[in-house]
């Protein structure tokens, strides 16, 4: 069995959005309100909470059921406690990244990104399209969300998860 | 009235059907656009990678407006939370504001600080800033006889403690109200509040889409004649995806996906070519004929 790791919760309260987790008195109507729990049961943010609350960092970090969330805010909006649980995703998986663990489909996203600060290319045949349709022609992306990734160390968080 | 255009991604890759309506729409209204060549994505593909990120590119698109003074109008629901999380952060945190600016600056990007602006989703400007009132003042061809289903989508609304005037997320009302201003009957059904699932796409195919599934089911067994929807990503979920939801479940929809600048066009008098209705990926041709076109 796992080593708990009894801070988790603290480390998950430090992230953004992650704050209010440890107000969740577990009453299970996130769970009762998920789209995605009602048609796969292996993701249960009520059970989530619980794990992380418990310190079973490894085991939710190293799920693949974190990246289930539709982010759609369904749990958060009815939330007694006003844990916002959508945003405690986001945390978990902010934590999850940083240890190596992301999507292959994420990091193809990013590297789209980081080439056309887009996650299309709005390339000559298509400004084409656009003024043939009427529409303004739209210019290639200076580079920002490459610069930003850069400087954010995206890229490195992902190079290292590449070498693994 | 002067908006910065923030079309997003998706519109720009797979939705130029939406964008051609909203134009349309918004020149009927004297809603004027601005284009800024520094829009880039807003950062939602990256809120769950890394907030500081998320928190950079939202900021950076915000401050690209802000300088020229301009509010945002958004086209795409998810970047209208990003970009409306990020804003209200940075409205709040005059010293998060500060630093994300600086930081920017020290890597060779520089804005100027400016008023704080609003983000706005170009539904909300036509509900709020124009209003049904005005709407119906120019509607020159009621479309009777349509049953339409509103599909609000999750990031519209939620979260709504996000949002200036949030709606009920349970029971919302100003895409219906909307609709009806068209002349078309905006139908109740059950499945109306789902998620479309797009979040998991790619993640899980087969679970986004038997996310899809239930509503699809249900507005075709209902005699709807459309669904009406204003968000990319919804769109390529019902629209985009419906063949293979066919395919996958051995079932027929044929449910036509419109988004609402297209169905309130229609109402408008403008030509159903200029509200791209021949790109959408259901045909239309039915539902444009019942429409009298």
């Amino acid at each position: 069995m796992e080593k708990l790791s009894p801070k988790f919760k603290y480390e998950v309260a430090q992230e953004p959005g992650g704050e209010d987790i440890k107000l969740c008195f577990a009453c299970g109507i996130c769970t009762a309100s998920c789209p995605i729990r009602e048609i796969d049961e292996g993701y249960n943010p009520r059970r989530i909470i619980r794990m992380v609350l418990l310190g079973m960092k490894q085991r939710v970090l190293s799920s693949d059921f974190i990246w289930f969330c539709s982010s759609c805010y369904a749990c958060t909006e009815r939330c007694p406690q006003g844990v916002r649980f959508t945003d405690v995703m986001n945390a978990i998986k902010n934590l999850a990244v940083k240890q190596g663990y992301i999507p292959a489909s994420f990091t193809q996203q990013i590297d789209i990104l980081k080439r056309f600060g887009r996650l299309y290319e709005i390339d000559e045949f298509d400004n084409k399209k656009r003024v043939g349709f009427g529409l303004p022609r739209v210019e290639k992306a200076k580079g920002f969300t490459n610069k930003i990734m850069v400087l954010t160390e995206l890229d490195e968080i992902i190079l290292r998860n590449n070498e693994k | 009235m002067k908006y910065a255009l923030y079309p997003g991604c998706t519109v720009l890759g797979r939705g130029r059907n939406y964008e051609m309506a909203a134009r349309e729409v918004a020149k009927a209204f004297g809603i004027e656009f601005v284009e800024l060549d520094d829009f880039e994505c807003c950062g939602f593909p990256v809120k769950s990678v890394n907030y500081e990120t998320f928190m950079m590119m939202g900021a950076r698109n915000i401050f690209a407006a802000e300088e020229k003074g301009l509010d945002i109008c958004t086209l795409c629901s998810a970047c209208t939370g990003s970009l409306t999380e990020v804003n209200k952060h940075l409205i709040e945190h005059f010293d998060e504001k500060t630093r994300i600016i600086a930081r920017l600056k020290r890597n060779g990007i520089n804005y100027r600080m400016g008023r704080d602006i609003t983000i706005k989703h170009f539904t909300k400007i036509l509900y709020e800033d124009i209003g049904v009132s005005e709407i119906e003042e120019q509607i020159e061809k009621k479309l009777s006889n349509l049953n339409i289903a509103a599909h609000y989508g999750c990031h519209y609304l939620k979260p709504t403690d996000i949002y200036d005037n949030p709606e009920d997320p349970e029971n919302p009302h100003s895409l219906d109200e909307l609709i009806m201003v068209t002349g078309a009957n905006s139908v109740d059904y059950n499945e109306k509040m789902r998620c479309c699932g797009a979040g998991v796409l790619a993640i899980s195919e087969d679970l986004a889409y038997s996310i899809v599934r239930p509503k699809l089911q249900e507005l075709s067994k209902n005699s709807v004649d459309a669904m009406v929807l204003h968000c990319p990503f919804c769109s390529v979920m019902y629209d985009d995806n419906q063949k293979k939801i066919e395919q996958k479940f051995e079932e027929k929809y044929n449910l036509p996906v419109l988004y609402y600048p297209q169905l309130l066009g229609l109402a408008l008098g403008i030509d159903a070519k200029l509200l791209g209705l021949r790109m959408n990926r259901v045909s239309t041709r039915a539902f444009l004929e019942k429409v009298g076109i």
